[in-house]
């Protein structure tokens, strides 16, 4: 995905990953894609209900994180592209804050690409989650 | 030194970042002068990461790194 930055202002659109699958016609090699959407949940706590997630990051050590994190999905799996795209700022609860995309020629390693980098995302991007209540206060998320 | 502070950290400190005038330290050492100089962060949970990279082991630090304090990450 060259040096186009992974992180997008807001939520991402469903016309952005309509228009990225779209854009992966053009590649006949391509047998199979995966598709992980992470979506901003209405969690409830002590009765309060999460409007939204304020997302913030460390941008340099992200992006880094991010290029070594690519580069060792290329290296494990047999990938013909891979995209990620992130949220910052704030996102609503039903709203999309993570796009993985891998393509293959067959499915098992775009299927074992996905999971892969979704799971190194949540572990090593230095990224951050304020959840924002209705009422407007606030805490801070924590991956688990 | 650069000392950058993110997410809840940076909200209980009201402080994004600061230079720090020292270098030649350990990061064990930074680590307990860091504590010494914001006792509240005692109660938090974080990680040191050195120009970009997360040290888990103790490293030297100089005064042209830039050092970040990253709380626990929420991406995804």
């Amino acid at each position: 995905m060259g040096k186009k930055s992974v992180f997008i202002e807001g939520a991402i659109s469903p016309q952005k990953i309509a228009s990225s699958i779209a854009h992966h016609q053009v590649k006949t090699n391509i047998g199979a894609h995966d598709i992980f959407l992470g979506q901003v949940r209405a969690d409830i706590i002590d009765d309060k209900v999460v409007k939204s997630i304020e997302y913030s990051c460390y941008q340099e050590m992200a992006e880094k994180i991010l290029h070594d994190i690519r580069e060792a999905a290329f290296d494990k799996f047999d990938l013909t592209c891979l995209h990620i795209y992130h949220s910052l700022g704030e996102v609503s609860a039903g709203e999309i804050c993570l796009f993985v995309f891998t393509s293959s020629a067959h499915r098992k390693m775009a299927m074992d690409a996905c999971r892969f980098l979704v799971e190194e995302i949540k572990e090593k991007a230095p990224v951050f989650g304020k959840e924002i209540f209705e009422d407007n206060s606030h805490q801070w998320k924590t991956n688990t | 030194m650069k000392v950058k502070y993110f997410g809840m950290i940076a909200e209980t400190l009201g402080l994004e970042e600061e230079t720090w005038e020292i270098g030649g330290m350990s990061s064990n050492v930074f680590q307990e002068e860091l504590l010494k100089k914001y006792p509240v962060l005692k109660s938090y949970t974080f990680k040191i990461a050195v120009n970009h990279e997360i040290k888990s082991k103790h490293v030297m630090l100089s005064k042209t790194d830039e050092i970040a304090i990253l709380p626990p990450f929420a991406g995804g």
